[in-house]
């Protein structure tokens, strides 16, 4: 995660504008869990959330890749205009890029919100490590733009900040109980 | 002097026996100086009865063909009678709905071509009206334009006349062009101006930002138009903004396009006698829009430039806009405001130095001349009235020259001050290398906070020069010039690395930006007033 510093005196950027929502154990894989950044102007920032594995100690990402299928890959996506003409439509469980770890394990990024895509984060591909080093803010995933209509329901299947830490500290416990 | 001849004793006598007024026939015999038109009503009636009388005579002594004399004698007197007939019974619907009968001593049979128009709203009666009606709106002016606008069924009975007119000269071998007869607009005027101006005492100016208009109707006979309508639908094409299709340019353009059979197998030539003169739809006055420039301090954090409404919700009480223009609205007793502003600042940035280039557009105002005092103590009031936001350099300026404060825009520099926090800890020879960089090109993508209305793109922008003030372990204070366009915060923060460089990227840390000022914008319009 990121590294540890003192706390500002006034809340962060992140926390000034966007409201965190979550969704955990994306697609049933268990600890996969997402954090959808959502700005009051409704845009979605997709990120990763601190309990993701890939952002676990000893954790080593060995590429990341927004070719999610043969013939579709989320770097060809253009917008033009106000009106973001040409954008790609996400459906909550469409995949925006795959992570695979030196490790040999590989996890699917999910949109977790309907919208349109907007962009996806080029600079992880180039330097995976900022993943790691700050997900929340530079690390980013992709920007979704939800229909006007939709800005409000597009996070209605997500978890709150707080319904969040209750289910990592219940997996915790759990894990601790069976072990 | 009466300024028909024996040359247009036909023409004037046809259309007189079918109910054409005097003026009329002025213009269908190609009167084209003004005095004659300006006589009063009963002198041109009575003048051109007496014309026709000796032609009557002149008939009898001249014409070989009794039976044909008969004829005309006979048509002519029908005429006449007609006029002594009707000419009580005729009243017309004012806008307020109140009745106004017409001018009673004028025993006038309505025209069948102008329909009153070059009749009883020639008389200085209707003129009055028309002028109170001004005194009454309250308007500032000291020269006026006036329109006029008239049913299009005028042009039609137009086209009838001319028809009719045109035959007759024909038959004489002569030939009426369009353009050879007085237009209708033109006649009103002649008669109308000398008198409005006389009694508004100004002067007529066709460039005159105040305007007077009157719109006439006469809905006793708007189904003269719909035959066109059946016969061109093409001409005739709904459109949002028109109550009716049958616009004027519609029938006048469906109206060049008929043939002289088909229009004379549709419509009477020549028309016929209405029962009632035009009504008053409307007497408008409107005074085009002024401007006020200026500059303006905001001293604020909680304060928009314009209101802030999200879903129909006021997020804040106030904005710039609305502290300045309430008070100009009211002192130019105007019905409302357009403002405009060189750039425009976050609703929690301050605007210091010597403040924003701002104009108002007052739409409508009812006062306009004010005195480069009045101006000041306007201006005065503002910055009474609000310690949120003070106000220099007020003046009247022209539409054309708000243009400079738009080239500014994008063109210019601007100077900020920002207190910027690291999450690390910082000492003074941190941040000195700052003070170093000069005209550093950065890389910006649209802010994600404006995003959603927005394109997305790709921009280069120049920070021209920054100089730091360093503070504590956490904060310091950094001054910048930058080229116009540049999203300051975005420079600072980053913008989860959209923005790049950024200060945090430059310093290697992760930098925030808790205020913002600008410190002035580099624009020299409108120009600096002493105090």
């Amino acid at each position: 995660g990121e590294e540890p510093q003192e706390p500002p005196a006034v809340p962060s950027l992140v926390d000034r504008y966007f409201t965190r929502w979550y969704k955990a154990d994306v697609k049933g894989k268990p600890c996969e869990d997402h954090c959808i950044l959502q700005h009051s102007n409704r845009i979605c920032v997709i990120t990763l959330a601190e309990s993701h594995p890939v952002l676990q100690s000893g954790k080593t990402i060995k590429s990341i890749s927004y070719q999610i299928s043969t013939n579709c890959s989320r770097l060809q996506n253009k917008v033009s205009g106000k009106f973001k003409r040409g954008a790609q439509f996400l459906t909550e469980l469409a995949p925006l890029c795959k992570i695979y770890c030196s490790d040999g394990e590989e996890y699917t990024i999910s949109s977790c919100v309907r919208g349109r895509l907007m962009e996806v984060n080029e600079n992880i591909l180039h330097k995976p490590s900022i993943l790691q080093e700050k997900p929340s803010t530079e690390g980013y995933i992709a920007v979704v733009l939800p229909k006007f209509e939709e800005s409000k329901s597009v996070t209605e299947g997500l978890l709150t900040q707080k319904q969040y830490e209750e289910v990592v500290v219940k997996r915790i416990n759990a894990t601790t109980a069976t072990s | 002097m009466f300024p028909l001849t024996e040359e247009n004793k036909h023409v004037a006598q046809l259309l007189f026996s079918t109910g054409t007024c005097p003026r009329c026939i002025f213009r269908f015999c190609g009167v084209d100086f003004h005095a004659p038109y300006k006589h009063s009503y009963e002198e041109l009636l009575n003048d051109m009865q007496k014309f026709l009388k000796a032609e009557k005579d002149e008939l009898i002594l001249e014409v070989p063909n009794p039976p044909l004399k008969k004829i005309r004698l006979q048509e002519l007197e029908d005429g006449i009678d007609n006029l002594s007939q009707n000419g009580e019974s005729k009243i017309s619907v004012i806008e307020d709905g109140s009745i106004a009968s017409p001018n009673s001593n004028l025993n006038v049979n309505v025209c069948n071509v102008c329909l009153g128009i070059l009749q009883e709203f020639c008389e200085k009666e209707f003129i009055k009206k028309v002028c109170q009606k001004v005194e009454a709106s309250g308007f500032e002016f000291t020269n006026l334009v006036f329109s006029v606008s008239f049913p299009p069924q005028l042009s039609v009975r137009e086209h009838a006349a001319w028809l009719l007119v045109k035959q007759e000269m024909g038959k004489q071998s002569l030939s009426l062009g369009r353009n050879d007869i007085v237009q209708l607009k033109e006649a009103y005027k002649w008669i109308t101006y000398p008198l409005f101006s006389e009694e508004l005492g100004v002067p007529i100016d066709g460039k005159s930002l105040f305007e007077v208009s009157v719109v006439f109707a006469h809905p006793e006979t708007v189904g003269d138009c719909h035959f066109l309508g059946k016969i061109f639908p093409d001409c005739f094409k709904p459109a949002k903004n028109k109550q009716s299709i049958f616009t004027r340019m519609a029938v006048m353009k469906a109206l060049n396009k008929i043939k002289e059979e088909d229009f004379r197998k549709q419509f009477p030539c020549p028309p016929n006698s209405p029962k009632a003169v035009c009504t008053v739809l409307e007497i408008e006055c409107a005074h085009g829009a002024v401007f006020v420039a200026g500059r303006y301090n905001k001293y604020s954090r909680n304060l928009p430039q314009t209101p802030w409404i999200i879903d129909g919700e006021r997020k804040l009480e106030s904005s710039v806009e609305e502290l300045i223009s309430d008070h100009l609205l009211t002192v130019f007793k105007a019905e409302s405001f357009n403002f405009s502003s060189s750039g425009r600042e976050d609703v929690d940035v301050r605007t210091l130095g010597n403040g924003r280039p701002f104009a108002i557009e007052l739409v409508n105002p009812h006062r306009v001349h004010f005195t480069s005092q009045e101006i000041k103590e306007l201006q005065q009031k503002i910055n009474k009235s609000s310690n949120k936001i003070q106000v220099r350099d007020l003046q009247l300026v022209s539409r054309e020259a708000i243009g400079h404060m738009k080239e500014g825009e994008e063109e210019k520099t601007k100077t900020y001050s920002a207190l910027i926090w690291t999450n690390k800890v910082i000492q003074k020879k941190d941040i000195e290398f700052l003070n170093d960089i000069k005209d550093l090109k950065i890389e910006q993508k649209t802010p994600l906070r404006v995003l959603h209305r927005r394109p997305l793109a790709l921009r280069t922008r120049v920070i021209h020069s920054m100089e730091t003030h360093y503070m504590d372990e956490h904060h310091f204070r950094l001054y910048l010039k930058t080229q116009a366009g540049t999203y300051i915060k975005e420079f600072v923060h980053g913008d989860f690395g959209r923005t790049r460089p950024n200060i945090g990227s430059l310093m290697n840390v992760t930098a925030d930006i808790l205020e913002l000022d600008v410190e002035s914008v580099d624009v020299d319009w409108p120009p600096a007033l002493d105090d």
